[in-house]
C-alpha cells in the first residue's frame, strides 16, 4: 500500500486513504493514552464538584491542605509502587519499610536530638533503601514471583519493627520541633509536603520517560524475553526498581514520622494495598509495561479525597471501602476497554500490503 | 573470499546439547567481510542453535566463537551486540506496550541533554531507517497490533540500527512481500559491500541463490557442506539437506481409505487464515505442509475450538461442530496434540500417570472421587503401549526426555479413543528413534480407521506419512496434493509461494 506497489491492493479495502487514516488513528491511539490520565483528573473533579455542591465548605483552604496533606505520603509510596510494578514486579512491602523507618527516625531523634532534618530525611530514604535492596537482590537473584517474596519481607520488616520497638511509643515530644513542623506547615497556603510529594512526581516522571533505565523498565515489564536478548541487564534493573520504591517508602516513612509525631510499631499496617490500588487506580498496568507515575500521583490523590468526601457527605464510612473496590474495577475495566479499542483501531493497519 | 583470508567471524568446531538431545554437533563454517552466507538445513537441523549461539543466548559446550581471529565469549545478548553481532530473529521479540521507535532504539536511545533521551531525534533516526527499508510505519505507534510482516519489518530495522558488522538473519522473508524481500536484499547487499557479514538463514532457494556467496548445509545437528553458491542447483542442495531415503524412514502402512469424517469448510480468520477448507476420511493421514508462520497450528487449533473462527464451518460426520468449544470437539471424537507439549500439552510438575489421565478423568472417577489405581493401571497400559521409557509412573514428567514426552502427550489423548487426531509437529525436538515410533504409531491408528490430521514442517516425515498432503502459504492453502504428486520440490515451490505466482 505505502509502497505503492500492486501487492497492495490484496487486502486492504482502501489503499489511497491509509496514509491520512494512519494518522488519525494514531492521533487517536495517543489521545487514548492522554485520556487515561485525564478521565483519572475528570473523576477527581466530579468528585470534588458534587461535594462542593453539598457542602461548599470542602473547598476551603483549610479542607484542600488537609487532603493535600493526606494525599502526599500515598503519592509518595504510589510513585514508588509505579517504578516496580511498570516492570512486572510488586512490592508488598512498603507498608512495613514505612513503619519501621517512622520508627527508626524517632529513635534517631531520641539517640540525637541535635540531628540535622535533611541529615534524619537521608537517613531514612536509606533505611528504605537497604530494605529494597534486599527485596531487590531476592527477587532477581531467587526465580520466585516478587509477590511472594515480598509478602514474605512484609512480614519481616513489621517483624524488626516490633523486635525492636519493643511495645515502646516514640511521641512528639521526643522529636525537634522544627521537624514536627515541616510535617503540617505550608509554603504560599500549599502544605511542605506535598511541595515534596510533587518534586517527586516530577522526577520519577521524568526519569521513567526520558532515560534509558527508565524506558528499560517498561521494556522488561513488557516483555521480559526479548528484554533479555535485547541485551537489557533485567536482573540489575529490577533491583534497581526495588531500591527506588524502597527508598520512596523510606522518604514516606520520615514524613509520616514528622507529619503525626506519634509513632508505634504498627505504623502502616495495610499501607500497601491503599498503595497498590492507588497505581492501579491511577492506570499502571499491574502486569507491568504501561502506566505513569503521574497516573498512579493521580491515584492516590482521588482515593485520598474519597476518603474526605465521603465523611463530607455524611456517608457511612463502611461505603469508603466499597467506593474504593468499585473504583478499581472501574479502573481496570476501563484499561480493558481501551485496550480492546486500540486493538480493534490497530487491526489490520499494516505496511504490507498481500 | 579466499580461503587464506581471515573471516570475520568463524564458528570453530561447536557442540550444544540439550539434556539428552544433541542441537549442535561439531559445526565449523567462517564468514567473511562483504560476503552474504546462507545456513540452510530442514527444520530441527540446528541452524536456530547456531544463530542463538552467535547472539550470545546459548553458549557453546565445545568449541568457540571466533571473531577476527581471537575467540571470543559471548556471555549474553550484550556481549554479543557488543561484538558488533546483530540478530534478526525468527520470532519478532517486541515490547508490545512500546513504541516502534522506542522498539528500535531500546538501549541505544539518542541522548540529548544531561543525558535525556532525544524523543525527537529517535523519532527521525525511525523514519530515516523506514525508508531505507521503503516502508511506511508510524514510528510513535505502539508495537502492539502489528502484523508479523510488520513487525519482522521493525526488527530488521533495529538490527540495521546498530550498524553491526555481523548481521544474523533467522528467516526474516517468511512474512515478507516480494517487494519488501528486495528492499532488504538491497540493504544487505549495502552493508556487504561496505565489508560487513550477512548470515542468511532461509527455506526459500531462490532468495538463498539471489543475495549469497556461499551455501552452509546442516543435518540433524551436524555440518554437512559449505560451498560457493555457483557450483550449486535446487536440487543438490536439497539432497544435501535431506540426506536420506524418505520412503524407508518413514512406513505408512496403505489403508483403503473410509467414509469422510472431519470436514472443514470456507474456514477464516482474519489476518490469520483464509477460506481453508478439506476434508478427512477414516484411515487417512492428511499432512498439513508448510513453512513456521504459515498458519496451520492456527487452522487447527480454530478446528478444535482452542480459538473462534470467523467464518465458516467444521463438521464431524456431518454434524456442525460449534464454534470455539474444545468440550464439544472432544465429545465429537477430536483430539489435538499440541505443538509445544511444554506449555499447552503437559502438566510438567505432575506425575506420568496424573497427565497421562487428565482428558478423562470422568471415566476413571468412583463417586466423583479420583481413584488412584484406576489412574494407574490407565496409566500404565497407555506407557507400555507407546513404549515410554519411564522410572515410575509417579515421576514427574519434567524428568522424561523430549521423545517420551511427547509419547505421554499422545497417550493422553489416545486414551480418549478419538475419531479424528490432529497432531501438531509431533516429532519437534525428539530424537530419530523415537521419531520412527511415533510414526509407526500414527501409521497403526490410521490403520485401525482413525482420521489423522498431522501438521509438520519436516518435508521427510510429511512425504513419508501422509496420504494427501495439504500446503499452505501465509494463511491459505495453495496445492493439495496425493501421495504421488507430492515430491520435496511440489512441496516447497507451494508453501513459498511460487506455484500460486505461476
Amino acid at each position: 500500500m505505502k509502497t505503492g506497489a500492486p501487492v497492495a491492493e490484496g487486502q486492504q479495502a482502501t489503499p489511497t486513504a491509509e496514509p491520512a487514516k494512519t494518522n488519525g488513528r494514531t492521533r487517536f491511539v495517543q489521545r487514548l493514552w492522554v485520556v487515561r490520565e485525564i478521565g483519572i483528573a475528570a473523576a477527581l473533579g466530579l468528585l470534588v464538584l458534587v461535594t462542593a455542591i453539598d457542602s461548599p465548605g470542602f473547598l476551603s483552604a483549610p479542607s484542600i491542605r488537609d487532603v493535600l496533606l493526606g494525599a502526599s505520603i500515598l503519592v509518595i509510596l504510589a510513585v514508588g509502587q509505579t517504578v516496580v510494578i511498570v516492570s512486572r514486579n510488586i512490592d508488598l512491602s512498603v507498608g512495613s519499610v514505612l513503619g519501621l523507618v517512622a520508627f527508626a527516625t524517632g529513635k534517631l531523634f531520641l539517640a540525637a536530638p541535635g540531628t540535622p532534618i535533611v541529615l534524619a530525611i537521608l537517613a531514612g530514604i536509606g533505611l528504605g533503601a537497604v530494605c529494597g535492596a534486599i527485596n531487590g537482590a531476592l527477587v532477581a537473584t531467587a526465580r520466585v514471583p516478587a509477590l511472594v517474596i515480598t509478602l514474605g519481607m512484609l512480614y519481616v520488616y513489621r517483624g524488626v519493627d516490633h523486635l525492636w520497638a519493643k511495645g515502646q511509643q516514640i511521641n512528639a515530644a521526643d522529636m525537634p520541633a522544627g521537624f514536627l513542623s515541616m510535617g503540617t506547615s505550608t509554603l504560599l497556603g500549599v502544605p511542605v509536603l506535598a511541595f515534596i510529594a510533587l518534586a517527586v512526581v516530577l522526577v520519577a516522571g521524568m526519569y521513567l520517560h526520558s532515560y534509558r533505565s527508565g524506558r528499560e523498565l517498561y521494556a522488561i515489564g513488557s516483555e521480559p524475553n526479548a528484554a533479555r536478548l535485547s541485551g537489557i541487564p533485567v536482573g540489575r534493573r529490577v533491583f534497581g526498581a526495588f531500591v527506588v520504591c524502597g527508598g520512596m517508602a523510606g522518604l514516606a516513612g520520615a514524613l509520616y514520622a514528622a507529619r503525626f509525631g506519634t509513632i508505634d510499631a504498627t505504623v502502616g499496617t495495610g499501607l500497601e494495598l491503599e498503595v497498590v490500588a492507588a497505581a492501579v487506580v491511577g492506570g499502571v498496568a499491574i502486569f507491568g509495561g504501561s502506566g505513569s507515575v503521574y497516573g498512579a500521583a493521580l491515584g492516590a490523590l482521588l482515593l485520598t479525597t474519597i476518603g474526605t468526601s465521603l465523611a463530607v457527605l455524611r456517608i457511612d464510612p463502611f461505603w469508603q471501602q466499597a467506593v474504593v473496590g468499585g473504583l478499581i474495577l472501574a479502573a481496570i475495566g476501563l484499561d480493558r476497554l481501551l485496550a480492546l479499542r486500540v486493538a480493534n483501531r490497530l487491526k489490520g493497519r499494516s505496511s504490507h500490503g498481500a | 573470499m579466499a580461503s587464506d583470508a581471515t573471516p570475520l567471524l568463524e564458528v570453530r568446531d561447536v557442540t550444544k546439547s540439550f539434556g539428552a538431545v544433541a542441537a549442535v554437533r561439531g559445526v565449523s563454517f567462517g564468514l567473511f567481510g562483504g560476503e552474504a552466507h546462507a545456513l540452510v538445513g530442514e527444520n530441527g537441523a540446528g541452524k536456530s542453535t547456531i544463530v542463538k549461539m552467535l547472539a550470545g543466548v546459548h553458549q557453546p559446550d565445545t568449541g568457540a566463537i571466533v571473531i577476527d581471529g581471537t575467540a571470543v565469549s559471548l556471555g549474553g545478548p550484550a556481549e554479543a551486540q557488543a561484538a558488533g553481532i546483530a540478530v534478526i530473529y525468527q520470532e519478532p521479540t517486541l515490547f508490545p506496550d512500546l513504541s516502534v521507535a522506542e522498539n528500535i532504539f531500546m538501549g541505544r536511545q539518542p541522548r540529548g541533554r544531561f543525558g535525556r533521551i532525544d524523543h525527537a531525534a529517535m523519532k527521525t533516526a525511525t523514519e530515516r531507517l523506514f525508508d531505507r527499508l521503503g516502508v511506511r510505519i508510524d514510528p510513535d505507534r505502539p508495537a502492539r497490533g502489528l502484523s508479523i510482516a510488520d513487525q519482522q519489518l521493525v526488527e530488521i530495522a533495529k538490527a540495521l540500527s546498530t550498524d553491526a558488522r555481523i548481521l544474523v538473519m533467522d528467516e526474516p522473508t517468511a512474512a515478507l512481500s516480494g517487494v519488501e524481500v528486495e528492499r532488504l536484499f538491497a540493504v544487505a547487499r549495502t552493508l556487504c559491500a561496505q565489508g560487513a557479514a550477512v548470515l542468511f538463514i532461509s527455506h526459500r532457494f531462490d532468495e538463498v541463490f539471489s543475495l549469497c556467496q556461499r551455501v552452509t548445509v546442516m543435518r540433524d545437528g551436524a555440518w554437512v557442506s559449505t560451498d560457493p553458491v555457483a557450483d550449486l542447483t535446487v536440487d543438490t542442495l536439497v539432497r544435501y539437506m535431506v540426506g536420506r531415503d524418505v520412503s524407508a524412514l518413514f512406513p505408512k502402512e496403505d489403508v483403503e481409505p473410509g467414509d469422510v469424517v472431519l470436514e472443514v469448510d470456507g474456514l477464516s480468520r482474519h489476518g490469520v487464515f483464509e477460506r481453508v477448507g478439506f476434508s478427512v476420511r477414516h484411515g487417512e493421514i492428511v499432512a498439513l505442509a508448510g513453512l513456521v508462520g504459515a498458519g496451520r497450528s492456527e487452522v487447527v487449533r480454530a478446528v478444535f475450538g482452542i480459538d473462534r473462527y470467523d467464518e465458516g464451518e467444521v463438521r464431524v460426520n456431518g454434524e456442525r461442530l460449534s464454534n470455539g468449544s474444545p468440550r464439544a470437539a472432544m465429545a465429537a471424537g477430536l483430539a489435538l496434540v499440541p505443538e509445544d507439549r511444554r506449555q499447552q500439552g503437559l502438566v510438567m510438575e505432575l506425575s506420568i500417570e496424573r497427565n497421562a489421565t487428565l482428558t478423562r478423568l470422568g471415566k476413571l472417577t468412583r463417586l466423583g472421587v479420583l481413584t488412584g489405581r484406576g489412574e494407574r493401571s490407565a496409566a500404565g497400559d497407555w506407557a507400555d503401549r507407546l513404549r515410554v521409557k519411564y522410572g515410575r509412573l509417579s515421576d514427574a514428567v519434567s524428568t522424561l526426555s523430549g521423545g517420551n514426552q511427547q509419547k505421554v502427550v499422545l497417550a493422553k489423548w489416545l486414551a480418549t479413543a478419538p475419531t479424528v487426531l490432529i497432531v501438531d509437529e509431533p516429532t519437534r525436538g525428539i530424537d530419530v528413534g523415537t521419531k520412527a515410533e511415533v510414526h509407526r504409531l500414527l501409521s497403526g491408528l490410521a490403520a485401525q480407521g482413525v482420521a489423522i490430521v498431522m501438521v509438520s514442517s519436516e518435508l521427510p516425515e510429511v512425504l513419508g506419512m501422509a496420504d494427501r498432503v495439504l500446503v499452505m502459504h501465509e494463511g491459505r492453502i495453495t496445492a493439495e496434493l496425493g501421495r504421488d504428486a507430492a515430491t520435496e520440490e511440489a512441496v516447497m515451490l507451494a508453501a513459498t509461494g511460487q506455484e500460486a505466482a505461476a
